[in-house]
């Protein structure tokens, strides 16, 4: 295949791929006899993008979303590749699980889905799970996510066990007791609507304990969704003092804030929940000094039926996949707060290094994993065209800069111009 | 209006309306023949997810002796024990011509939702920490009896103020009215950024009720000690509570205020809720007249 008249770091160039690898890329390659031409009419090319936090809802969950739509969401958001939490149900604790999951992604054949085994069995909190048996049948890290280790012990246990197999230990920071019944930050918003509120320190006091952890041990923890100030400091400290340890955010958490759960729009509940202004412009320092390592969307698809509720009981979570790099490019490119090379680096080349699985680069050799964005695009977020089965957004109406045009997975076109390219099934 | 969700959205002349009209009905309540006409053919449903008493039976009574058609619809006794959602209830609701939903429920928001999917018109008898509208405007008309205005009075709230939708609304409308509101309660039951919405905070219990014109006990509920907010009931009442001596601070003509049920010798005790200066059974006969007004404010277009 040939990719004529792309943008690559700067230049007009065209890329063959040959065997889902990049072949060459020179200022102008001759298209053979027969050859897949795709131009890209001078839209930018980058590495496609990695999502090391999203939930596909497969198996169990699939009124809310499964592999198929996921995946078909993932490709239209730019993403050659996806890591799926394991709270699912049953949830994914063990080998026959995870190959399902394996199995059922190179089925869809869309995007790479990288399963996320569970810490302990059951998810419970008290036994670790067969870590080893399930990085044998294809998961690239461990996580309790949405239901955190609370106790230390165990989580002092993970740690150790994983870093034999070498599989990142991913850890939702949340003290449940502080956060319960909580459902948006706790401040003036939290007065103002009666909502009880989660505390910045219900996160703050776990990225501390799996810090200091990490830092005893001499280990490396990979934080889940940071969303305070006070958690962003205390990443930027201890990595200056040498802790191995890596840090996600989430679009919402610096296109968004607090004052948007006023209305009582359940689309706005998540966790962490948004926080306050202040916390927004501290996560967006966090992401321009590299204190934060990786942009994710934590993908939570829910059914309308989750959300068309009272706010206390709507279920958390937003649909991320296919406006996380509008966001990113509208309020960090855009406004020049980061370049948009550092952005393929938080979207693409970090979280891929924190799982160690491969991604693609723009050069000779690299596997052939790109997104062709039009970054001149200005388009409003429909979410009734999501792909996604998940329509719970707080941006649906939102006009945003940049639009991904084309994602090619391993040398073949998977979404192009609004469509998915081949029958998923 | 079509809704009455919170005074957070009600103007201050919506307010003063509701007062001049309060009066009116009230002048009516205290005649012997109780009756109006004015809601003749028209249906209330108050639709209740928490117990109540005199919320629910001040409501049902202002809508009988205006002549509404009256439904009472308890969460233990609907469909909402089967499962049914919020909106499928208000829906029913509907099909069934309600013109009114007075709706009392233990979540934050659940008035909003309802109205955003209703025909009715919704009123917010208390959702959750939130707002209880027609509590602070029973609260203001009691006020506005004794003072005739709201300009530059003191109204000392004192007590659980977290979990208290009648604190709140009764700042939003203190504040619209000119008047100053100036919290107390324990750290563990006053939440964060009350300031921001128009209140002020006191330091002390002293600092709150010194030269009030109003002092207003909030109810404390027992559960709450077991959730660790403070330690005994005896502990709150001796640092907490309002008493004579307390009372003694306030400004010469201040008032006492509760909006019920309270728990003698807690939050207030028994010598000041029987004292002269106490409102607490007018503020009853004031929820009536109030929530008259309000139905006839509504239902008029």
């Amino acid at each position: 295949m040939l990719i004529k008249n792309a943008m690559v770091q700067g230049k007009q160039a065209d890329v063959r791929i040959e065997k889902g690898v990049i072949a060459e890329i020179a200022p102008a390659i001759k298209e053979l006899t027969g050859e897949e031409v795709l131009d890209a009419c001078g839209k930018t090319l980058l590495p496609a993008f990695v999502d090391m936090h999203v939930h596909l809802r497969d198996p169990g969950l699939t009124y809310k979303e499964d592999i198929a739509s996921g995946s078909r969401a993932a490709v239209a958001g730019g993403f050659s590749a996806v890591a799926c939490m394991p709270n699912t149900s049953p949830v994914n604790d063990c080998a026959a699980i995870t190959s399902y999951i394996k199995m059922r992604g190179k089925e869809v054949g869309l995007t790479k889905v990288y399963p996320v085994g569970c810490i302990s069995k059951g998810m419970k909190g008290e036994e670790l799970a067969g870590i080893g048996g399930m990085q044998a049948a294809g998961a690239v890290a461990v996580s309790d996510d949405g239901k955190p280790v609370e106790n230390a012990n165990l989580m002092r246990h993970a740690m150790e066990y994983a870093s034999d197999f070498d599989m990142p230990v991913l850890s939702h920071c949340e003290d449940k007791p502080l956060a319960e019944g909580g459902s948006v930050n706790e401040g003036y918003y939290s007065t103002l609507t009666g909502l009880k509120g989660i505390p910045a320190a219900s996160e703050e006091v776990m990225v501390a304990r799996e810090i200091l952890l990490a830092q005893t041990l001499g280990l490396s923890v990979h934080l889940c969704h940071i969303s305070t100030k006070g958690s962003v400091e205390l990443i930027r400290h201890a990595k200056a003092q040498g802790v191995r340890v890596t840090a996600e955010t989430c679009p919402h958490y610096f296109a968004a804030d607090d004052s948007w759960v006023e209305g009582f729009d359940t689309n706005t509940k998540m966790n962490p929940p948004l926080r306050s202004k202040e916390d927004v412009a501290a996560i967006i320092r966090g992401i321009q000094d590299g204190t934060i390592d990786a942009i994710v969307t934590d993908h939570a698809p829910h059914h309308q039926d989750d959300k068309l509720v009272e706010y206390h009981l709507a279920a958390f979570g937003i649909s991320g996949l296919e406006t996380s790099f509008a966001l990113c490019y509208t309020y960090l490119v855009k406004t020049g707060l980061i370049t948009l090379e550092r952005l393929s680096e938080l979207m693409t080349k970090n979280p891929a290094e924190i799982l160690r699985i491969p991604y693609g680069r723009l050069e000779a050799g690299a596997v052939a994993d790109l997104v062709l964005i039009d970054e001149s695009a200005e388009w409003q977020v429909d979410k009734n065209a999501f792909f996604s089965k998940g329509k719970n957004t707080p941006f649906h109406g939102k006009t945003l800069t940049g639009k991904v045009y084309a994602t090619v997975v391993e040398g073949e076109i998977k979404y192009q111009n609004g469509k998915i390219t081949e029958g998923a099934k | 209006m079509k809704h009455l969700l919170g005074l957070k959205d009600v103007s201050r002349d919506e307010i003063m309306e509701i007062m001049q009209t309060a009066s009116k009905m009230k002048a009516l309540l205290l005649r012997d023949e109780k009756k109006l006409n004015d809601l003749e053919g028209k249906t209330v449903v108050t639709l209740f997810y928490e117990n109540s008493t005199r919320t629910r039976v001040s409501f049902e009574l202002a809508a009988k002796y205006m002549s509404a058609s009256t439904v009472h619809v308890a969460s233990a006794s609907s469909s909402v024990q089967k499962g049914e959602t919020l909106l499928d209830t208000g829906r029913t609701l509907d099909v069934m011509r309600t013109d009114v939903i007075v709706m009392r429920h233990p979540m934050a928001g659940a008035p909003h939702l309802l109205s955003q999917h209703v025909k009715a018109s919704v009123i917010n008898a208390g959702d959750g920490m939130n707002e209880h509208p027609t509590q602070a405007l029973l609260d203001l008309f009691t006020l506005y009896e004794k003072y005739g205005s709201f300009e530059g009075l003191k109204v000392a709230i004192v007590g659980d103020i977290a979990h208290s939708r009648v604190a709140k609304s009764n700042v939003f409308g203190l504040n619209k009215l000119g008047a100053q509101a100036v919290l107390f309660a324990p750290k563990t039951l006053m939440p964060p950024c009350f300031e921001q919405l128009g209140a002020k905070v006191a330091a002390s219990r002293e600092e709150a009720i010194s030269g009030a014109d109003a002092v207003m006990g909030l109810r404390i509920q027992l559960e709450r000690q077991k959730g660790g907010l403070f330690p005994s009931l005896g502990e709150y009442a001796r640092f907490y509570g309002v008493g004579e001596e307390q009372m003694k601070l306030a400004a010469p003509h201040a008032i006492l205020m509760h909006p019920g049920p309270v728990n003698r010798g807690v939050e207030l005790s028994s010598q000041v809720i029987d004292a002269e200066y106490s409102k607490i059974d007018e503020q009853v006969l004031n929820g009536v007249a109030v929530r008259m007004a309000l139905l006839y404010l509504l239902t008029r277009n």
